[in-house]
């Protein structure tokens, strides 16, 4: 900086972006959470050329280029492909969450991709990767992620 | 095919907090250092292409917050959004495109004027997964877990590459955080995301680099001895976490190839001098040198062990001090750039490596790594 700033006391100024979106679900992700919503039960969408189910569903798949045209219901178990812990209350974490926040990806019985969820019911130093979880639904299901509650380990 | 060279660059102080200076006063400092050290005045600059993202500069069309200080008034100027090395790639392209000859590259960020947790918890998918609150960090965490899963990668060996990376920055003036740690330390250090402590993440930092980028038939015109553009390529891989083996990095794989072939490089292990990688957490370091090809499946680790990737080892890694010792997000890829070009002049300072004839840098945009830039930089065109 030039010497002729020198001394000067830096100003801060305070702001923020505060927009609202209204984001379409679109049909595929709409079919899958009423089914969630309604029925409690997780849906994939499978890929006729590849043969691959997709979890989160979607409506084109990744590797092959073509459209998803089938759903198939999937298990309410499966395996747990890696975790963390959050051990710092980061900005992002939803308020009613506390630290130790566990989050897996978790592949179910039947898909071929995982899906991120939480992990409870377990204490972090017994997560491993390859261990088996469950689905638990929310009590109040509005059609969303967290129409699913967590997932714990299975006994 | 034509070819394009770097003909000069420039780069400000890594701090913590840059208390004083506004993003176009980092664009200017950056601009003029890249403009001296090429030996050119802003009308040798035919175009600008500047890298930043709208989210953490807090504003839409960010790079026309930069325009002026990157002298691009009645200019072509175009922007990137995501790592350095991407507007690099794009600036490049516009000069071997015909219509331009020497492209102005910017990039910068200032981390500490933001929440960087909830900027790049936005990076996730907003119907299935944005709102079960994960950011960057827990993100990189879940994979560097995936990848000590599959590799046996130890703690300690992901605490030795924050060892050397903040040793290594001592040699370099422009780097924030040179630390003399021990492994103890790291290992001892808060419990961020299992499993990485805050001495395996790099810091929240600002910054701006700004590198030129000049067709073959004006490279030699000014002062700076060009470095050339051996070979490049970018990959991107599966937007979904959970579509991909989070333990490997294959759109790296596939882009260090491509880079590779361009490049003429057979042997990379024995053809590449030095390297300046993406290491925003230690485990990084591991997993991409090992993706690239630099070192072989599951051996990063006990290679590092053996000093391989010292600065007066076999593959310099990170010499600079690396993105642990600093890391202005946006710009972090053409720092790792300037580093990797001065390298090869011979006029990295302090940090300077006895053998630099081929270098390689690498940038990384998206959550653990989605997509991967490689570019092979050498001194004979």
């Amino acid at each position: 900086m030039s010497d002729q700033f020198q001394g000067i006391e830096p100003m801060i100024y305070q702001s923020k972006i505060n927009v609202p979106y209204s984001w379409w679900a679109g049909d595929t992700a709409s079919k899958f959470y009423i089914k969630l919503r309604d029925e409690k039960k997780i849906m994939g969408t499978k890929c006729a050329a590849c043969n691959k189910v997709f979890l989160p569903p979607r409506k084109v798949c990744p590797s092959c280029f073509t459209e998803n045209t089938e759903w198939v219901n999937l298990s309410n178990e499966g395996t747990v492909l890696s975790f963390t812990v959050a051990r710092r209350q980061f900005a992002a974490i939803p308020p009613n969450k506390k630290v130790p926040v566990i989050w897996g990806l978790i592949k179910l019985d039947g898909a071929d991709t995982a899906l991120l969820h939480y992990l409870d019911e377990v204490t972090p130093e017994n997560v491993k990767i390859g261990m088996r979880v469950k689905a638990v639904f929310s009590d109040a299901r509005k059609g969303t992620i967290r129409d699913i509650s967590h997932f714990k380990p299975v006994k | 095919m034509d070819r394009a060279a770097i003909i000069g660059v420039g780069m400000t102080k890594i701090e913590k907090r840059k208390v004083g200076q506004t993003f176009a006063d980092m664009a200017w400092e950056a601009v003029n250092k890249a403009l001296g050290d090429a030996g050119m005045t802003i009308d040798d600059i035919d175009n600008v292409v500047t890298t930043s993202s709208d989210f953490w500069d807090g504003r839409t069309i960010s790079c026309m917050a930069v325009g002026d200080a990157s002298g691009a008034a009645h200019k072509n100027i175009s922007c990137v959004e995501g790592d350095g090395t991407y507007g690099a790639f794009y600036g490049m392209t516009r000069v071997l495109s015909g219509s331009y000859k020497t492209t102005l590259v910017t990039g910068h960020t200032k981390g500490s004027e933001s929440v960087s947790s909830l900027i790049t918890n936005s990076a996730f998918d907003p119907i299935y997964e944005r709102s079960l609150g994960m950011d960057m960090v827990t993100a990189c965490a879940m994979q560097a877990q995936s990848f000590m899963h599959r590799t046996k990668t130890t703690s300690e060996q992901m605490a030795m590459v924050s060892v050397k990376n903040h040793d290594n920055a001592f040699k370099n003036p422009l780097s924030q955080l040179p630390l003399r740690i021990t492994v103890q330390d790291v290992l001892q250090s808060e419990m961020i995301a299992d499993p990485l402590h805050k001495l395996d993440c790099s810091p929240v930092s600002d910054g701006c680099a700004a590198v030129i980028i000049a067709h073959e038939s004006v490279a030699t015109k000014f002062k700076q001895q060009p470095v050339w553009v051996k070979g490049v390529s970018f990959c991107a891989g599966s937007f979904f976490f959970g579509d991909r083996d989070l333990s490997h990095a294959r759109s790296l794989t596939e882009a260090a190839k491509k880079a590779y072939a361009m490049a003429g490089i057979k042997n990379p292990k024995k053809e590449i001098d030095v390297a300046e990688l993406y290491d925003a957490f230690t485990y990084q370091e591991l997993m991409w040198l090992e993706e690239m090809g630099l070192a072989d499946d599951a051996t990063a680790g006990k290679l590092l062990e053996k000093g391989e990737f010292n600065i007066d080892g076999r593959l310099p890694v990170n010499a600079s001090g690396g993105l642990l010792s600093g890391h202005p997000v946006i710009a972090a890829g053409l720092y790792s750039m300037g580093a990797v070009v001065r390298q090869i002049r011979g006029d990295a300072g302090g940090f300077q490596v006895k053998k630099a004839k081929t270098g390689l840098v690498h940038g990384v945009n998206g959550l653990g790594g989605q997509s991967h830039c490689v570019f092979i930089l050498g001194k004979d065109k």
